[in-house]
């Protein structure tokens, strides 16, 4: 860096110029977080009349709860699911795109349609699509002889929540990998073209290479998005079932939280779920980064 | 022209303050009817605020019941809190514990000098709904028990007598198996709510006990003791069905698929509230619906016992002014009249909440004219309840509801038998009552 500064003679303008950023971040960030940090290790009945003070106990009883290790292995499961599934779909819609010169941008628009469905709205629709009864999906199985049905097996519904989580966020992972993709230059690979390289080792050793800052990020943002914002697509296609076996952790938050009213077992569930997240970043950047190439 | 201004804004201010005392006062009321149903208690509303001027009933839909009920626990802790709100019966220990939130019924109707006679209630509603010193707590308003509902037309198919639905749950696997076998339909039944018809019904229809402690009437340190030999047994069966493709399960809490199979003709009988009674009717327009009480096992007990309720009740929160109780209770008293509650239980399907809205039904020859209508209250007042028939009460029901399920699932699944399952219920059930008595001590 250089040692060329700027020093401003006013000691408050630099905090005043900092002051919107940092109270947003104190009132919506900061403020919530201590707030459920200080309710995990409470005791308190639905309406706040009494509340004690329990230390350890939520954090002990939910790693002594088989519900809860459950969902922590499902919550795993998941977010792998989803992340491999709309990345790999985005990227390969993404190349295609980038293929066309003149009606790309039509596909384009019409490929990120999906991201503006709410995510209760897409989870009915999958709903719809997937219903052992009146579904399409399921109809079209059973000339094939599968039986599907998620409301009494796991896996078909472990299927069913990752297809619905995917669908939403592959437009997103799309609009990256466009973007991405139109960055690459194109002399690069015309070189390689060039000397004699096919189009799958092109992508392989020159455009996947030069993606790579575009798919770490993705990597963090999908995954942040299984672990924290499909619990309405849970909702809205299994509610959590069968047996819990499509209950992730967030999903646990608020059935435990919002249904059950658990309040201080809730938040406990919702430190451990930061914690995770911050952990998986911090690995992400302090050692997958090292492998991308900017 | 500053001064004018500032004159001005005073003046308005002082119009704005004063109009309220004028208007109307307004009552909130949060509730969780959709559909035709919040149709249906809009008109409830609207009637009110027709019959006479001081007083206005807002009714605000917060969504399903546990949604309103946490809705109205989260606007409580921030003062926000409705008037009234609607509470689903499974919440009805959480707000029996809440005893500083609430402004008991038989209270408010006492302070307010407002007819109040408990004896005009139907005597399993009021049971429900009482404390231990037999106050009723909540003001009844929709209540509803399980009934059976059968595909007339595929009976027929079947070569079954369309008119002749099944007594016992032998009978309900016999006409299952012809139907299924003669290709009428595709599955012989299915049914809503797991939790409500085929564990708590279960227990009281058999004179099982649901818990200890009279079924958590006796307090808050009740225990589960629903792993019963009955139940266990049924559990066998609903699992053996399923193998065999008789029965089809419907999804948990409340079923949302199984009212689907039952109107698209793909399972021949179904069992649901009565107060789902409107809406299948309504769906069901290829076929002819048969309504008849709910299956037992005869090797078990002759005479079943009466079935128990669900719904809701409404509830009065405190914290408001005296002059919105004051319309709460005109308007509990309006709700009370038999021709509102004969009106609100003919349309919707819900008991009628009152003997004398019960008895005007009977004198226009309602139940006459709809053969079925009758039956949910029928099945309901009869014979005499037993400590094990009168209901449950238990806190953080929703709960201990979802690790039933939870485990209905697991047996379903061929995880656990059925034994394994409802003990695992009862286990996870106890941890959720022991946790409640904790946080409510």
């Amino acid at each position: 860096m250089q040692s060329k500064r700027t020093i401003f003679p006013n000691k408050l303008l630099p905090y005043a110029l900092l002051a919107p950023q940092l109270i947003i971040t104190i009132i919506f960030f900061l403020w919530p977080a201590a707030q459920a940090v200080k309710s995990s290790f409470e005791r308190e009945d639905p309406f706040g009349f009494r509340t004690t003070f329990i230390w350890f106990q939520n954090y002990t009883r939910l790693f002594a709860e088989p519900g809860y290790l459950n969902a922590m292995g499902r919550s795993a499961l998941f977010a792998i699911g989803v992340t491999a599934l709309s990345m790999g779909v985005a990227l390969l819609l993404a190349i295609c795109v980038n293929r066309l010169l003149r009606s790309g941008k039509f596909y384009t628009t019409l490929l990120v349609w999906p991201y503006a469905v709410a995510p209760v709205v897409a989870g009915i629709l999958w709903w719809f699509m997937f219903n052992p009864t009146i579904g399409i999906v399921p109809y079209l199985l059973d000339a094939f002889g599968y039986r599907w049905n998620h409301r009494v097996n796991g896996n078909d519904a472990m299927i069913l929540v990752i297809i619905a989580a995917s669908w939403k966020q592959i437009s997103y992972n799309f609009l990256f990998f466009v973007a991405g993709l139109q960055s690459v230059p194109k002399s690069l690979v015309e070189a390689a073209a060039m000397d004699g390289a096919g189009p799958f080792k092109r992508f392989w050793t020159i455009v996947f290479p030069l993606l790579s800052p575009t798919t770490f990020f993705l990597m963090i943002v999908n995954i942040n998005y299984a672990m924290f914002d499909t619990f309405g697509i849970i909702d809205g296609t299994t509610g959590g079932g069968p047996a819990g076996s499509t209950t992730t952790l967030v999903y646990k938050v608020y059935a435990d939280g919002f249904l059950g009213l658990n309040i201080g077992s809730s938040s406990a569930q919702s430190v451990i779920l930061m914690l995770i997240v911050i952990i998986l970043t911090v690995v992400q950047f302090r050692w997958v980064e090292r492998r991308v190439q900017y | 022209m500053y001064k004018n201004a500032l004159f001005l804004s005073a003046a308005l201010a002082a119009v704005l303050s004063a109009s309220p005392a004028t208007a109307q006062t307004e009552i909130t009321w949060w509730h969780a009817m959709s559909a035709e149903l919040g149709e249906k208690l809009e008109e409830v509303a609207q009637g009110f605020n027709e019959s006479q001027t001081e007083y206005k009933v807002t009714p605000v839909f917060k969504g399903t019941y546990p949604e309103t009920l946490t809705a109205a626990i989260a606007a409580f802790r921030a003062n926000e809190q409705p008037a009234i709100v609607q509470v689903y019966e499974v919440g009805t220990g959480t707000m029996m514990a809440a005893q500083g939130a609430v402004y008991p019924v038989h209270q408010l109707m006492t302070d307010k000098g407002e007819p109040w006679d408990p004896s005009g209630f139907l005597q399993p509603v009021v049971g429900y709904y009482s404390d231990t010193e037999g106050n009723i707590l909540s003001m009844p308003f929709n209540s509803s028990t399980p009934i059976f509902y059968y595909n007339k037309d595929v009976f027929e198919k079947a070569g079954l007598d369309p008119e002749v639905a099944p007594k016992t749950w032998a009978e309900v696997e016999e006409f299952s198996r012809k139907i299924v076998d003669s290709g009428a339909a595709k599955c012989g039944f299915t049914t809503a709510w797991i939790t409500w018809i085929h564990t708590e019904n279960m227990s009281a229809l058999h004179d099982q006990p649901f818990g200890t402690l009279q079924n958590g009437f006796g307090g808050p340190a009740a225990e589960f003791t629903f792993n019963n030999e009955v139940t266990v047994k049924h559990w066998d069966n609903l699992k053996r069905w399923s193998d065999e493709g008789l029965f089809q399960y419907g999804g948990p809490v409340g079923g949302a698929d199984a009212q689907p199979k039952f109107v698209s003709q793909e399972c021949a009988m179904f069992m649901n509230s009565s107060a789902g009674r409107a809406g299948v009717i309504r769906n069901a327009t290829d076929f002819e619906v048969g309504f008849a009480p709910l299956p037992y096992y005869d090797d078990v007990i002759e005479e079943p016992k009466n079935s128990i309720i669900g719904g809701a009740t409404l509830w009065v929160l405190n914290g408001k002014s005296d002059e919105v109780y004051n319309g709460v209770a005109k308007f509990f008293t309006y709700l009370s009249q038999p021709e509102v509650q004969a009106d609100w239980h003919q349309f919707t399907g819900y008991l009628p909440i009152t003997n004398a809205a019960y008895e005007l039904g009977q004198e226009q020859g309602y139940y006459e004219a709809n053969p079925g209508s009758d039956i949910a209250i029928e099945q309901i007042m009869r014979g005499t309840p037993s400590e094990n028939s009168k209901g449950v009460r238990f806190g953080n029901l929703t709960q201990a509801r979802d690790a039933v399920d939870a485990e209905f699932e697991a047996l379903l699944a061929g995880q656990k038998t059925a034994q394994e399952a409802l003990d695992s219920a009862v286990e996870r059930g106890n941890q959720i009552l022991r946790d409640f008595e904790a946080s409510n001590s």
